[in-house]
């Protein structure tokens, strides 16, 4: 309910952007038509309802967004939602993928770092933390590329999939070889973050009473950092993985940008170009519908190891 | 302050970043006179490797990439500050309205301040930066616009703790109007974690802006870090230079920042601090 009202306030907030943006909407089409007539103009204005009182083309507008109508790409000559829609899966893979690499390995380190306080491995994970955590994302992208691709010719850096064709197993093993690029790149920032995080969290928790307890009942260390330790001290970093979505999401624009990768990232920097504003605000919708279907996924996620917690509540 | 100062210094880390910051700061304020001529403009011939004739060598356009980052500092460092001062002001009114009032006033803001958490803030000031077309005043408006809500909400967990505490009670018994209490007996209270969210927050634009304008949404008129990474990023397999120093610059502004915020946040709590380093 609550995430229906969000999206709802952002298509109000859509629309009000489409009308703050410069320059009268036909006009603009006129413009690109390369017939600027007074008529012309009329003409659109009544066949795209520019001529109603505004919350009549607000409603319309609404009503278009409720059965996935994102409006026109002028530029493009295509429907927004179609653009869009075909976009949507690249940019699954890439922050599905990521998201998924920056809580495994993110969790792991700091792990890693908290069972060892005060060693070399624990100063390491720190140090590299702070140091990819102050790092731009696209700077990253561009270091790997210019190491991986260029110098020693590893990876592929461009792209998704080598344009040529090829069987349907060595498909995969080309995308996956796309893959590792960009999505270690837009991981690396989020594994400083949940590694920092991962680390004060279960030190804090190591020195509570029910970690004790265990601990005097005689139970194996391994168990005790599984089932104890970690379940409790997860829970924060779960919590803030939720809470970043958005700069998941935000993240994978700057990295399809820098590695051509054919998402809706790489969709709005083309809309950015040529300022298509409408297909960049439906670039808008879709990421922030992403980021409302990762935040109950990981409501999911966290009633899942914690069973006290109830979803949607 | 003596003491503050004590607590800081045990942070190491803390004191290079805040030794690294005052450098970075010098040099951005002195920048005219380090390289007078516009950062713009042609200084020789384009595609010099680094550690030649200019230090860090030249771009495709033969501008002095050195003089680009001296006065890029500049952009990055007011941009940092100046959204953040925006941001943190309406994060404070926000949840200090929210956390005084509480109930109806309350709900309204956090709802409120709920939606503007979860778009995705990065979209949305390209969105708002490519529609009130780029320029340095709406690429500060708009960073400030996504920064605030964490603010909002640290404020009003403090302000909601406070508001129950003996001194504020008093005040209200003494008959001391909600402003004068708001502003003068629990805001000097519940400042310090917002300092410490502050120089955070200095580092994250800096970040921000960087990628704002690597993607092209650059003020037009000002030399940034982003900007330089952007624009050269198609010759980089020819000249990796043009990329990877803006890029050391911003790694190392943003590092140095966020190290003075642990120090700072050490220096203020420091039962916590023990704790973290138990």
């Amino acid at each position: 309910m609550k995430s229906v009202a969000i999206l709802l306030a952002i298509v109000v907030m859509n629309f009000l952007l489409i009308r703050l943006a410069p320059g009268d909407p036909a006009s603009v089409i006129a413009g690109e038509a390369g017939a600027a007539d007074a008529k012309y103009i009329a003409q659109l204005r009544e066949q795209f309802g520019l001529d109603k009182p505004l919350t009549t083309q607000l409603a319309l507008y609404v009503g278009g967004v409720v059965t996935f109508d994102l409006g026109w790409s002028y530029r493009n000559q295509r429907s927004v939602a179609d653009m869009v829609g075909e976009r949507l899966p690249a940019t699954l893979l890439l922050t599905v993928s990521a998201f998924v690499v920056a809580l495994g390995v993110g969790i792991g380190l700091g792990v890693l770092a908290a069972t060892r306080v005060g060693t070399w491995a624990d100063s390491l994970v720190t140090v590299a933390a702070l140091g990819f955590y102050a790092t731009p994302l696209f700077w990253i992208g561009l270091m790997a590329i210019l190491l991986f691709s260029v110098n020693l010719g590893w990876l592929p850096a461009f792209g998704m999939q080598t344009p040529v064709a090829m069987a349907p197993a060595d498909r995969v093993l080309d995308v996956a070889r796309h893959m590792v690029l960009p999505v270690l790149t837009l991981a690396l920032f989020f594994v400083a973050i949940y590694a920092r995080l991962t680390r004060a969290s279960m030190l804090e928790v190591q020195d509570m009473d029910f970690v004790r307890t265990a601990r005097a009942k005689g139970l194996r260390t391994g168990r005790i950092l599984r089932a104890h330790t970690l379940r409790n001290a997860i829970l924060p970093v779960i919590t803030f993985a939720g809470i970043q979505a958005g700069q998941l999401v935000g993240g994978s624009i700057v990295v399809e940008t820098v590695f051509a990768w054919p998402g809706i990232g790489r969709l709005a920097f083309e809309a950015l170009l040529q300022r298509d504003y409408n297909l960049l605000l439906g670039v808008f919708f879709l990421t922030s519908v992403m980021v409302i279907a990762f935040n109950l996924v990981t409501d999911l996620v966290y009633s899942m190891v914690d069973p006290r917690i109830e979803v949607g509540s | 302050m003596k003491e503050f100062w004590q607590r800081y210094k045990r942070n190491k880390g803390a004191v290079v970043g805040l030794v690294a910051l005052v450098l970075i700061i010098i040099v951005a304020v002195i920048a005219p006179f380090l390289f007078p001529k516009s950062p713009w403009e042609m200084s020789g011939a384009p595609f010099q490797r680094p550690f030649g004739e200019y230090p860090l060598g030249t771009d495709m356009l033969g501008r002095n990439i050195l003089s680009g980052i001296v006065h890029g500092a500049r952009v990055s460092l007011m941009v940092g500050i100046v959204s953040t001062f925006f941001a943190v002001t309406l994060g404070l009114a926000f949840g200090a309205l929210a956390g005084y009032f509480g109930g109806i006033i309350d709900d309204a803001l956090m709802r409120f301040t709920e939606f503007f958490q979860t778009i995705p803030s990065f979209v949305f000031a390209i969105v708002l930066v490519a529609i009130f077309r780029p320029s340095i005043v709406s690429i500060v408006a708009a960073i400030a616009v996504v920064s605030w809500p964490p603010v909002a909400r640290l404020v009003r967990g403090e302000f909601l703790s406070l508001r129950r505490r003996e001194f504020v009670q008093a005040a209200v018994v003494v008959g001391e109007s909600h402003m004068k209490i708001i502003l003068g007996q629990i805001l000097p209270n519940a400042l310090s974690p917002v300092i410490v969210m502050a120089s955070l927050m200095i580092a994250s634009a800096i970040l921000l802006e960087s990628a704002l304008s690597f993607l092209g949404l650059g003020d037009p008129n000002m030399m940034s870090w982003g900007y330089m990474i952007g624009a050269s990023r198609s010759v980089i397999r020819q000249a990796w230079w043009m990329s990877t120093f803006p890029g050391v610059a911003i790694l190392i502004t943003v590092l140095a920042l966020n190290l003075v915020g642990e120090g700072l946040s050490d220096a203020m709590n420091p039962r916590l601090a023990r704790k973290g380093r138990a």
